[in-house]
């Protein structure tokens, strides 16, 4: 099984920033009274970030090096 | 008409639906035709994660602390990203070593330890009891209230006996009797269970879809979707923190790190996701399948946690009970069914895998230890052991459940019991710095890792399990007001007056730095063993060696197949050991299982077998019984880890060696060819001397015989005999002479006058002395000399013997009417050269190679006369060699010959003017 190690690099990156984006204190700007679409921010925040990380995860595993 | 036997019916109907899928799935595994062969059913049943603590308790927890139930999932997302390179280790370290369980891997780790093996395992049974308990309380409680259906009401602790009359302990034992029937089937040395893994996946799906519907139902159907729902909620006025607040920013790194761990560490996901792997690749589809699960699974907790409280405003409905009061107080009774049915699964699935992963730790790392140990079991000398080993994990699995059953009965309502997911998550994350150490770091030690798990215990235990002991009220609770002994700094939530924290991640930081500290600290004072060493070395290099290399090299020893044979046979059965040995045999190209070698190979082999069935510290003591194990020193170990440089650097010195041997082989084959060469020429040249001179004598003889016999012979016939006896005797003279001239000069024992020449004088002076010879033979003689030549150093008269020698084998050999030939002599630079031409017979070009030997005449000397010695040319070549020139001839057979030789001018010499002075 090959793996190029330019996979494990990206997905090591992806975990910083998913931890940098979801702890104290980025998660700290989003607390607040204001809304996005009838949700409050900081849910809404929160989840678009779990979802693109997934998203990328899913970019970076499944993409076919020629 | 949600009525009890309906719900029973529908939930043991919905258990012998798992059980026939496990069945099949089984049954296909059987066949060779997986049905979990897929990236997707592996995702799948990594959700066994989720709980019924997920589906009912997160809920709960956003109900209390608004988004703060997430990070439990953002931790396993984040986790998953670094599974490339961890857990890909970790899975090919397991498939390579046969490790089948988290306490095997950390014994197996360091040293193959029994003591690690037993401690993990006793660790996690504490901590995962509890949790097994959490879930039978899950499932009792929500039968309870979806039974009070249409009614919305919370149950009360239970007034029913324990046991028989208590409905939770069947459910308990049918979990019990289906982890038995799909989990301990049969020994396997990889311990995969394909049924199993297929219901897990089946139940987490159904989990996943009741759970949406749910959703779906409150946001949707009650409420106005999420806009409508969390707007109502803002207008709540004690709400409204929920909704903006991130809450503690450290419980929130902290719950991060501790389901990091979890997603990792507890015994279920380790079964699911190392033990039933089949297949590394599907990892990577796992990797972002499993984290969009928990994302898909969490979408409506917020909806449903706000629904809830904005639906149930006075507190009389536990939040944790949410997912199922809301569908049955909205008169839905099929949805509310389904929705207790999801939670259900989630807690089945969880205490199945948790109660066999466990009952695999409990036999392979405890029991058996030990059993084997007791030497008044003889353990070692049954036939069969595979029936002991199914025993003891059925054994386990009962013994787990009702131990989890005991502690739900007894805990019941109490805080214990509540809060157990995060305690027992705070504990399985003590064998991270153990594993994640030990798949990274060569330097760690067994006794390390003992004391910083213990440490890391004993904190947790401080720290974490007393106090909620202390708060059911089992301990005086002024042990957490005042602290043990009233020692205030002991307070075990504000250990040595840490305060501001909450108690998550207060023991989070002091048992890590407990747990860490000691590891680090104590391997580092100490050091690996050889043992360690080695095992280090296959762990933490397991990417980059292939699977074949691992391991065997590092042992010395002697076993016989036989012994080998019957140890497998005991633990998996005889029919399944010769069939693994088969298999063995096969993959080595040997035609039966008697012509295999007991090497090191064979012996790892069979140890990762047992490992598979026994644990990696309980195989190794089994097959050291049967193994005669030569101990491996620290510096043998590091020597065959040096080895391959040392190999190298050997090789080349052999290799320069060898070549060197070559070239001194063939000096002396050359020299020994050349002592051949001389000794036969010896042995030549002593038979020809001895022909030659045996011809002379012959006739010599013969002559003096007849004279002597016949006193009357006539006076002429007389004569001429006798001139014939005295001219052979001069031959005879002759040749013998020859001889002797030509053993010293070889021998360098000649006497040379040598003295400043004219060789014109030298070739005159020849010229004069055979010109009767000439004469008598009517062959015409030129000489051609140029008018002044430089002198030579030479001895004279063997110039002069040179010259004769040539001169009369070219009148030999040129006698004939018209023979001629010329002496000539010119000068070639620092040479002068003499040649001698005649226009006689010629010689073949065999024969010039050969002329100069001694005794060699051209042309075949058996059947013509011979006409000289044969040692003339060899003499003249010798002599004019010892002057520093050169004697050679040119020649055409039928156009005559031309010797030639050549002599160095004297250095500085003059010119000699004239003739003749």
């Amino acid at each position: 099984m090959i793996r190029p190690s330019i996979k494990g690099q990206r997905l090591v990156a992806l975990f910083l920033m998913g931890f940098l984006l979801l702890n104290y204190p980025l998660l700290n700007l989003f607390a607040g009274s204001g809304h996005v679409l009838g949700i409050p921010v900081l849910y809404a925040y929160v989840f678009a970030v779990w979802a693109l990380l997934i998203g990328l995860m899913a970019l970076v595993i499944e993409k076919r090096e020629d | 008409m949600l009525t009890a036997p309906i719900i029973v019916i529908a939930s043991f109907a919905y258990v012998g639906l798992l059980f026939a899928i496990a069945y099949y799935g089984d049954k296909r595994a059987d066949e060779g035709r997986s049905i979990i062969a897929n990236p997707y059913i592996y995702a799948l049943s990594l959700a066994v994660y989720c709980t019924a603590w997920t589906f009912y308790g997160s809920v709960g927890r956003a109900a209390t602390s608004g988004i703060g139930f997430l990070p439990i999932y953002l931790g396993p997302t984040l986790m998953a990203a670094l599974w490339w390179y961890v857990m890909l280790k970790i899975i090919r370290i397991s498939k390579q070593n046969r490790i089948t369980s988290i306490a095997d891997f950390i014994a197996s780790r360091y040293g193959k330890s029994q003591m690690v093996g037993g401690l993990v395992t006793i660790i996690a049974v504490i901590g995962i009891i509890p949790y097994i308990a959490l879930q039978l309380k899950a499932i009792s409680n929500t039968f309870l209230i979806v039974l009070d259906y249409p009614e919305v009401a919370m149950p009360h602790k239970q007034s029913a006996p324990l046991f028989l009359g208590d409905n939770t302990f069947y459910i308990a034992m049918l979990l019990a009797a289906f982890a038995i029937l799909f989990g301990t089937r049969h020994l396997d040395a990889t311990e995969r269970h394909e049924g199993l893994v297929a219901a897990i996946a089946f139940e987490s799906l159904v989990k996943l879809l009741a759970f949406i519907a749910v959703g779906l139902f409150v946001t949707f159907w009650m409420y106005d979707g999420f806009g409508d729902i969390f707007h109502r909620a803002q207008e709540v006025a004690q709400l409204t923190p929920l909704l903006t607040e991130g809450g503690n920013y450290a419980t929130w790194a902290s719950l991060t790190f501790l389901s990091m761990a979890a997603i990792m560490f507890l015994p279920r996901q380790w079964q699911v996701t190392v033990v039933e792997n089949v297949d590394e690749r599907h990892l990577n589809t796992a990797i972002w399948l499993f984290p969009l699960y928990l994302l898909a699974i969490n979408v409506f907790v917020l909806p449903i946690a706000f629904g809830g409280l904005l639906h149930f405003p006075s507190g009389s409905v536990d939040a944790d009970t949410f997912v199922l009061t809301l569908p049955i107080s909205e008169q839905a009774p099929w949805l509310a069914l389904f929705a207790f049915i999801g939670g259900l699964s989630a807690a089945t699935g969880m205490v199945i895998v948790e109660t066999i992963a466990l009952s695999t730790m409990v036999c392979n790392d405890l029991v058996m230890p030990v059993l084997l140990r007791m030497k008044g079991l003889r353990l070692t000398a049954r036939r069969d052991l595979s029936g002991l080993l199914l025993g003891i994990r059925r054994g386990a699995i009962v013994l787990i459940l009702v131990l989890g059953y005991l502690y739900f009965g007894l805990a019941g309502e109490a805080y214990a019991l509540v809060s157990i997911g995060l305690i027992s998550f705070s504990l399985v994350a003590q064998f991270a710095p153990a594993i994640i150490g030990g798949i990274f770091w060569k330097g760690g030690t067994r006794t390390g890792t003992v004391y910083g798990l213990a440490a890391g215990f004993l904190v947790w235990l401080y720290t974490l399990l007393l106090p909620s002991f202390a708060k059911s009220g089992w301990l005086p609770i002024n042990f957490l007001s005042q602290g043990m002994f009233g020692v205030d700094l002991l307070k075990p939530q504000q250990l040595f007056g840490l305060e501001g924290l909450d108690d998550i991640t207060h023991c989070l930081f002091w048992s890590m730095l407990a747990n860490i500290g000691c590891y680090v600290a104590v391997s580092l004072a100490k050091g690996p063993s050889a043992a360690e060493h080695g095992q280090a070395t296959v762990f933490v290099d397991a990417l980059r060696q292939s699977g074949a290399t691992a391991g065997p090299r590092l042992w010395r020893g002697s076993a016989s197949v036989n012994d080998l044979l019957a140890l497998l046979g005991r633990f998996l059965g005889p029919e399944r050991a010769r069939e693994a040995f088969e298999s063995y045999a096969r993959d080595r190209g040997a035609r039966a299982i008697e012509s295999l070698a007991a090497d090191a190979s064979l012996v790892h082999h069979v140890e990762s077998l047992l490992a598979g069935a026994i644990g990696s510290a309980s195989a190794r003591v089994m097959v050291a019984s049967v193994v005669e194990e030569e101990p491996l020193g620290l510096d043998e170990v590091m020597n065959i880890i040096d080895e391959a440089s040392q190999v190298l650097a050997y090789s080349r010195q052999l290799e320069q060696k060898s070549r060197e041997l070559e070239a001194a082989t063939n000096e002396l084959r050359g020299a020994n060819q050349r002592l051949q060469e001389l000794d036969r020429l010896k042995d030549d040249f002593i038979s020809t001397v001895t022909h030659e001179l045996r011809t002379p004598l012959t006739s010599i003889r013969a002559f003096s015989e007849i004279l002597n016999d016949n006193p009357r012979l006539e006076d002429g016939q007389r004569a001429k005999f006798l001139s014939i006896i005295i001219k052979e005797s001069e031959r005879l003279t002759r040749l013998i002479n020859q001889v002797l001239d030509l053993a010293k000069i070889e021998s360098g024992n000649a006497e040379w006058h040598t003295s400043d020449i004219d060789l014109r004088e030298v070739i005159e002076d020849s010229v004069t002395a055979v010109s009767q010879l000439f004469k008598d033979g009517n062959i015409a003689l030129t000489v051609q000399l140029p008018r002044q030549t430089p002198q030579i150093v030479a001895d004279r008269d063997r110039l002069m013997q040179v010259m004769l020698n040539l001169l009369s084998n070219a009148a030999k050999f040129c006698e004939r009417p018209d023979g001629k030939v010329t002496a000539s002599l010119e000068r070639q630079g620092d040479f002068l050269r003499v040649d001698v031409t005649d226009n006689g017979i010629g010689i073949s070009p065999a024969d010039q190679a050969v002329i100069f030997d001694k005794f060699r005449q051209a042309g075949d000397t058996l059947t013509q006369k011979p006409k000289g010695s044969g040692l003339g040319l060899a003499i003249s070549r010798q002599i004019i060699d010892h002057f520093g020139g050169r004697l050679w001839v040119e020649s055409q057979p039928g156009a005559g010959s031309k010797f030639s030789f050549t002599l160095p001018v004297k250095a500085g010499s003059e010119l000699q003017q004239g003739f003749g002075t």
